[in-house]
C-alpha cells in the first residue's frame, strides 16, 4: 500500500465513525427558519403586550390581557410547530439526498438525548406557571433547551456544541435582567438559531451538495 | 524498526477497517447495521467478522429480540488498543511522507 492509500484509509474510517454515531442529515436551513418563525412569534407577542400596556381602563385592560393569554399560547405553539415541521422536513429531504435514513439509531439517539434535558425543563416550567412564578420561565427555558442541545450535540453536527453553549450562557445573563424575557427569548430562539443556522448551512449543506 | 511495525494486517481490509472504525464509536453494532453502513454482503461480513473474532479484537453475543436471532458485536479492549495503534501507524507514515 501507498501513502495515498494509508490516507485513503484514514478518511475513510473518520466518515465511518461519524456516519454511524452522528445524525449528520440535520438541515442548517431548518435553524434559519426556526429563529425566523421565533422572531415573528416574538414581534407579535411584542405588540400584544404593548397593547396591554397602553390601554389605562383598568377593566378594558383586565378583558384585553384575558383574551391575549390564549393568543400568546397559540403562537407559542405555532412557533414550536412550524420550526419541528420545518426540521423535519429539509433533514428528511437531505437524508434522501444523500441516501440515508430518516428514521435510524443515529437519529433516534440523538432524540433521545435532546429530549431528556429538554423534557425536564418542559415539566419545571409548566409547575412555575402552575404556582405563577412566571419571572423565570424565559431563563429557564433557555437554560434547558442550551443544555438539551450540547448533550444532543454529540450525536449530530459539532456546531450543535456552540449553539447550545451560547443559548446556555444567554440564559445566565438573561438571570440579571428579570422582565426583558421576550428580548432573551427573541436573542436565544431568534438570532442565536439565525446565525448557528447560516453557518451550519454553508459549513454542512454547501460542501456536501458539492461532493 | 521499520515505520510498517505497527501496521496490523488484520486491519488490511475495507470490511475489516471498518468495522472497527464503528465499533469505537458505538457500544454496540448488529449484524444489519454493519451490512448497511459497509455496503456488504452477508457472507462476506460475516467471515470478515469471522476473522477479527479471531484474532480475540470483536466480541460477540447472540440474544432474541422477540423472536428473531440478533447477533450484536462490540471492540475489546485488545482489539481497541490494537486498532488505535494501527491509526497512529497510518498518521505517522503519512506525516513522514509530507
Amino acid at each position: 500500500m501507498k501513502s495515498k492509500d494509508y490516507l485513503k484509509d484514514l478518511n475513510e474510517i473518520k466518515h465511518l465513525m461519524n456516519k454511524s454515531s452522528r445524525f449528520m442529515s440535520l438541515s442548517g436551513l431548518s435553524g434559519i427558519l426556526a429563529g425566523i418563525y421565533a422572531l415573528t412569534g416574538a414581534f407579535f407577542v411584542n405588540s400584544i403586550i404593548n397593547n396591554i400596556k397602553e390601554s389605562s381602563n383598568v377593566l378594558e385592560r383586565f378583558v384585553i390581557t384575558f383574551d391575549s393569554v390564549l393568543t400568546l399560547i397559540l403562537i407559542a405553539f405555532g412557533v414550536l410547530f412550524l420550526s419541528v415541521i420545518t426540521a423535519i422536513y429539509l433533514s428528511w429531504r437531505k437524508a434522501k439526498k444523500h441516501n440515508e435514513s430518516l428514521w435510524d439509531a443515529t437519529s433516534k439517539r440523538l432524540l433521545i438525548n435532546f429530549m431528556i434535558p429538554l423534557t425536564t425543563g418542559g415539566f419545571f416550567v409548566i409547575f412555575l406557571v402552575e404556582k405563577e412564578m412566571f419571572t423565570l420561565v424565559a431563563p429557564l427555558t433557555l437554560a434547558f433547551y442550551g443544555l438539551a442541545l450540547v448533550n444532543a450535540s454529540k450525536y449530530t453536527l459539532g456546531y450543535i456544541r456552540y449553539l447550545g453553549i451560547t443559548i446556555i450562557i444567554l440564559s445566565l445573563i438573561s438571570l440579571w435582567f428579570i422582565g426583558y424575557g421576550l428580548l432573551f427569548w427573541s436573542l436565544g430562539f431568534g438570532v442565536c438559531h439565525i446565525v448557528y443556522g447560516t453557518l451550519m448551512h454553508f459549513k454542512y449543506d454547501k460542501k456536501q451538495s458539492n461532493n | 524498526m521499520g515505520l510498517i511495525t505497527n501496521i496490523n494486517k488484520a486491519f488490511d481490509h475495507r470490511i475489516r477497517l471498518g468495522i472497527m472504525s464503528i465499533l469505537m464509536v458505538n457500544e454496540y453494532a448488529d449484524f444489519n447495521t454493519l451490512k448497511e453502513l459497509l455496503d456488504a454482503t452477508d457472507g462476506n461480513l460475516a467471515s470478515h467478522l469471522k476473522a477479527l473474532e479471531k484474532e480475540e479484537f470483536i466480541n460477540i453475543e447472540k440474544q432474541f429480540i422477540g423472536r428473531k436471532p440478533n447477533t450484536r458485536y462490540s471492540a475489546t479492549k485488545v482489539g481497541a488498543t490494537a486498532f488505535k495503534e494501527h491509526i497512529n501507524a497510518l498518521e505517522r507514515i503519512i506525516n513522514k511522507q509530507k
